[in-house]
């Protein structure tokens, strides 16, 4: 079977993500979190008697730029062994994309160029001649509108004819005599000389030294030209571009434009813009927290049903009592605890996000926040990497990388646990609705959700306030540069749309929850089984911690179980309850009556409810997102402040609450 | 006149692009480059950013690196 290895290259927000996903749909290696690439996802598609392995490279404006993603790309196409760049260009603007299949040419020496949404260029009344484009281009052109899956298979066809022809030569004017100068000191043959030497007289340190390691160089090129080079390269490629689109576009007129700026103008409206986003953001939460309740109890009751069978399945096998009683209160009830608490609002929340996300309304939250943002010397992508942290932090955490500065990204990282994860969703309803609404109360369920939305916007508060701080300590710098490309509305494939976030979001998360809860599971069932002189370790634990959850407004119980929660916030409840009802394995909270009466005996007030809530949200990340933060930052300091930054406003809050209701007693 | 200094609606011509040399080529990738039109479509709830329509998409900018560009107002 022919094997081609294939790198897609694109603009951001043209659908490269979705041509990938839909091509590589059975085969996916890795999901696309943050709803952009930054790192290089792999995936394969066979197709006839071909295999296809297509790299997705981060979306970009330009190979010429400095960023993060820009780089990659770049470095990818050069120095990686790939047989064809597939260019993905969107057919609404076609400048951006064509400008970068000019740059690609430049680099890579088997171009196919593929025009994507063409439905909505359809809708727009564009129409573009593919004939011309193709031999002025010179190489081959394909039509697609990825969403409906057309023109794909032509894609894939053109993919396997296409033959590598020459690098392209752009005529740079006025740089043509410097190049040409460097170009005659460079002993190359895998590269392109002409790139080679225009790298050099951008004078890009990256890649001079690369060049250098490579031997391509010996010592630096002097370079004689004295004018502002990327301004020349960029008029030069703005002006080949237009040549080449010169005659190739038609448009006839219609209202789709009008129609999208009648509706930016209103969701970003100095009266409007502020309450319909929240109203947006408060409808997801709201649908998240009654639409889990049923679910979440179904699933419970199915995985209690097979508790039993699970251990007469276990006592057939002859295992030894402790481990059959290890494996089915320790484990498994830990285990199908996490998923029955944690999935079903995964499941309603990452798909009504991820709707938002492919409509377009996320980034025109970021355009309405900027200005909050950068007063704290952050970026307003915040705000979405703050949404994505309500479901998942880890997400919030990896989603961070839309944030082009590196002092904006690590601040958007460190304040990313203030907003409360799903994760804590149910025990923060839990309490909330017994010590805040009262139970059986009519429309409690809005009470709650609104309660909630407040909890929220205190996050927001600490997390402006916090970001604020930082960058006037540990990140002192400038605000950066900052651009936000706001993509025209389009209405997702709610199929699609299921299916991606379903999989993609979800099952990660499902999947994370199951590697923690078994340690924990583990963990749990020794602490509160072992026994030390009559005694389970567990009430050792508890007696040393009380002195601590007391100067806290809590108790020694409440402070264990929020250390061992650590791997994951959904079993710190439960966790609680089996201490407090002195039982040895994860208890119960399905009865709310029941579940206040406990508490109530164990001494819980009103206080102590507030506490809890607040040392909840605000003690350390969980240990999944600790990790991913460890891994974004590749700094044991950033991840060290990111436990100590919410550690202290949880412990100051809590004194703080302490101090309040000893006034008013 | 600077592009920070439009009005919702108004449209006008780059002439130059000035500023720290990492914008300046971002600025670039995005087209705003001289002699390319830009309208002022959006403004924000707090004035700032605000969006332009340049080459088809809508970019938007803050206040402080749109001063960096210099436009000259079309007149209609």
């Amino acid at each position: 079977m022919k094997k081609i290895k294939v790198a897609l290259v694109g603009t951001p927000n043209v659908g490269k993500s979705t041509i990938y996903n839909t091509l590589t749909r059975n085969h996916e290696h890795t999901g696309n979190w943050s709803g952009k690439t930054v790192g290089i996802t792999k995936g394969d598609c066979e197709y006839l008697d071909t295999c296809y392995t297509f790299y997705d490279l981060p979306g970009t404006y330009s190979l010429i730029s400095k960023s993060k993603e820009e780089m990659v790309a770049t470095d990818f196409i050069v120095f990686e062994d790939f047989d064809v760049a597939v260019v993905v260009c969107d057919a609404t603007s076609l400048n951006k994309g064509i400008s970068l299949v000019l740059q690609t040419k430049e680099i890579c020496k088997n171009v196919v160029v593929c025009i994507n949404l063409m439905d909505e260029a359809k809708k727009k009344g564009i129409s573009i001649n593919q004939h011309l484009l193709e031999e002025r281009l010179g190489c081959p052109v394909v039509f697609t509108s990825a969403r409906d899956k057309e023109g794909l298979k032509e894609l894939l066809e053109a993919i396997k004819l296409s033959e590598p022809s020459g690098y392209l030569a752009i005529d740079y004017g006025v740089l043509n005599e410097p190049l040409k100068e460097i170009e005659q000191k460079i002993t190359t043959t895998k590269y392109h000389a002409r790139w080679v030497a225009l790298k050099i007289l951008e004078n890009n340190p990256y890649y001079i030294s690369k060049f250098q390691e490579l031997g391509i160089i010996q010592e630096r090129p002097k370079c004689s030209f004295s004018g502002d080079v990327h301004l020349e390269i960029a008029l030069k490629l703005s002006f080949e571009t237009q040549m080449i689109l010169k005659g190739v576009i038609r448009r006839s007129k219609n209202s789709c434009e009008e129609k999208r700026r009648k509706i930016d103008q209103i969701l970003t409206s100095k009266i409007w813009g502020i309450p319909i986003m929240l109203g947006m953001l408060f409808l997801v939460f709201y649908l998240t927290i009654v639409g889990a309740n049923y679910p979440s109890s179904w699933l419970f009751s199915f995985f209690s049903l097979l508790e039993e069978p699970f251990s007469n399945f276990l006592a057939f096998l002859h295992l030894p009592p402790f481990l059959i009683d290890l494996l089915v209160n320790g484990v498994y009830k830990t285990l199908y605890w996490v998923v029955s608490v944690m999935m079903p609002p995964m499941l309603i929340f990452f798909p009504l996000f991820t709707f938002l996300e492919d409509l377009g309304v996320l980034p025109r939250i970021a355009f309405n926040m900027d200005r909050i943002f950068s007063k704290c010397q952050a970026c307003g992508k915040q705000a979405l990497t703050m949404c994505m942290g309500i479901g998942c932090n880890a997400v919030g955490v990896t989603g961070a990388r839309i944030i082009d500065s590196r002092r904006e990204r690590l601040i958007a990282i460190l304040t990313n646990i203030f907003m409360p994860c799903n994760g804590k969703f149910p025990s923060l309803i839990a309490i909330i609705t017994i010590f805040f609404v009262g139970l059986n109360k009519v429309y409690g369920s809005v009470f709650c959700a609104l309660i909630l939305t407040g909890f929220i916007f205190l996050g927001i508060i600490l997390t402006f306030l916090i970001s604020f701080i930082l960058s006037k300590t540990i990140l002192k710098g400038e605000p950066s540069s900052f651009t936000l490309e706001l993509p025209p509305y389009r209405m997702p494939k709610i199929l699609d749309t299921i299916i991606y976030s379903v999989k993609n979001r979800a099952i990660f998360v499902l999947g994370r929850a199951v590697k923690v809860a078994i340690p924990a599971g583990v963990l749990i069932w020794v602490i509160a089984n072992v026994m030390i002189k009559g005694l389970p370790i567990l009430t050792y634990l508890t007696n040393f911690l009380e002195p601590i959850g007391r100067f806290l407004g809590l108790d020694g119980v409440i402070i264990l179980a929020l250390l061992l929660g650590f791997p994951a916030n959904e079993i710190v409840f439960p966790i609680m309850l089996m201490c407090y009802l002195n039982t040895n394995t994860l208890t119960d909270m399905d009865n709310l009556v029941f579940l206040k009466d406990i508490l109530m005996q164990n001494g819980w007030t009103i206080q102590t409810a507030i506490c809890f809530l607040l040392l909840f949200l605000y003690r350390f990340p969980c240990s999944t997102t600790l990790l991913t933060i460890h891994k974004e930052t590749g700094s044991k300091f950033y991840t060290f402040l990111s436990v100590v930054i919410p550690l202290c406003v949880g412990i100051i809050l809590c004194l703080l609450v302490r101090l309040l209701f000893s006034f008013t007693l | 006149m600077s592009l920070d200094q439009m009005k919702l609606d108004e449209s006008a011509m780059i002439l130059k692009v000035d500023g720290e040399s990492s914008m300046k080529r971002r600025l670039f990738d995005l087209g705003f480059l001289p002699g390319v039109f830009v309208i002022c479509v959006l403004i924000s709830p707090f004035h700032d950013p605000k969006a332009y329509l340049i080459n088809g998409s809508v970019i938007a900018l803050r206040a402080c690196d749109a001063k960096e560009i210099e436009v000259l107002y079309e007149k209609d």
